[in-house]
């Protein structure tokens, strides 16, 4: 709620010119009640415990684009690898180390001739086992409809220029499938190591919407 | 399952995993994907029997007709079974 503070208040902008986000004073909706019955319960008959949910949210937390990154940056080091994260993503991941859980995940190899976006139309649908959560704009109306009409025009707003020669294959994640993109592995980083190729993997270059950081 | 097929164009009520803009559309199977449970049914509580769930691959000309940004371009979607039918032409 507004209040004064010496010095300062906490109407209109904060020093740094964002305004403050208001107090969620309303009363709780029907699924954040649904919610807390079902948690409340859940903890009630034994099924699980306060603690479990809180250490579940922290490794959702902690799920960040690094690991998709890691396998990237082994696909482009290792061809063997790369011919099985094509095959069998989950299984690729697995095997460096990465616990992607139930996630059914397939990878989408960007080529000279091919490039890949991905998108969930109907709702958010997105690796975050692999990559941790989507950033804000791909649950946006506007991206999840504009991307599967108007591909080309949306990557060239998000600084990717798409040649007529290309061809494009947007990816819509309907159902039970999630994806990840293999973005081409730009020139001049043979002498990169793996550990250092990972660093210049990008999330949004993950997605489609971007394109792995020139290498310093 | 025939490589050719189409989207069924049919507007139920519910919890579809359809999107509306592919019904009635016709595209190449990609791939099969295997068996899952059918979220029409999971989201209301039901077993949700499993269903073949395919990859469908359609091209932008078929999907936005002569408006398609670039006709050859292609958008590829998760599409149950019992949403496709053989695609006639």
């Amino acid at each position: 709620m507004p209040h004064d503070h010496p010095g300062h208040s906490h109407q209109g902008l904060s020093p740094s010119g964002h305004p403050y986000r208001p107090d969620d004073d309303h009363p709780l909706t029907y699924w954040q009640t649904m919610e807390i019955a079902i948690r409340e319960l859940l903890v009630e008959k034994g099924e699980t415990t306060a603690e479990e949910i809180a250490r579940q949210i922290d490794a959702m937390d902690a799920r960040s684009p690094a690991n998709g990154a890691r396998v990237v940056a082994r696909a482009w080091t290792d061809p063997d690898y790369r011919a099985r994260l094509l095959e069998n993503a989950n299984a690729a991941a697995h095997e460096i180390g990465i616990d992607i859980g139930p996630l059914n995940l397939i990878a989408l190899e960007n080529t000279a001739d091919v490039h890949n976006v991905v998108v969930c139309t109907l709702c958010s649908c997105y690796p975050r086992d692999l990559l941790g959560l989507p950033p804000d704009w791909y649950k946006s109306r506007a991206y999840r409809s504009r991307v599967v009409r108007e591909p080309r025009a949306v990557l060239h707003e998000l600084g990717v220029d798409t040649p007529a020669d290309l061809r494009l294959r947007v990816h819509d994640s309907t159902a039970h499938l999630r994806y990840v993109v293999i973005p081409r592995r730009p020139p001049g980083t043979d002498h990169l190591s793996e550990d250092r190729l990972a660093q210049i993997v990008t999330r949004d270059s993950m997605i489609g919407t971007g394109l792995p950081r020139a290498p310093e | 399952m025939t490589a050719r097929v189409r989207v069924r164009a049919m507007m139920p009520p519910g919890h579809v995993r359809t999107p509306a803009y592919l019904r009635g559309k016709a595209g190449t199977v990609e791939r099969a994907l295997g068996a899952f449970g059918n979220p029409e049914e999971v989201a209301y509580g039901g077993k949700g029997g499993k269903r073949d769930l395919y990859r469908v691959r359609f091209t932008m000309a078929e999907v936005w007709g002569a408006g398609a940004e670039n006709p050859t371009d292609t958008v590829d979607a998760e599409i149950f079974a019992h949403w496709l039918e053989p695609a006639k032409d």
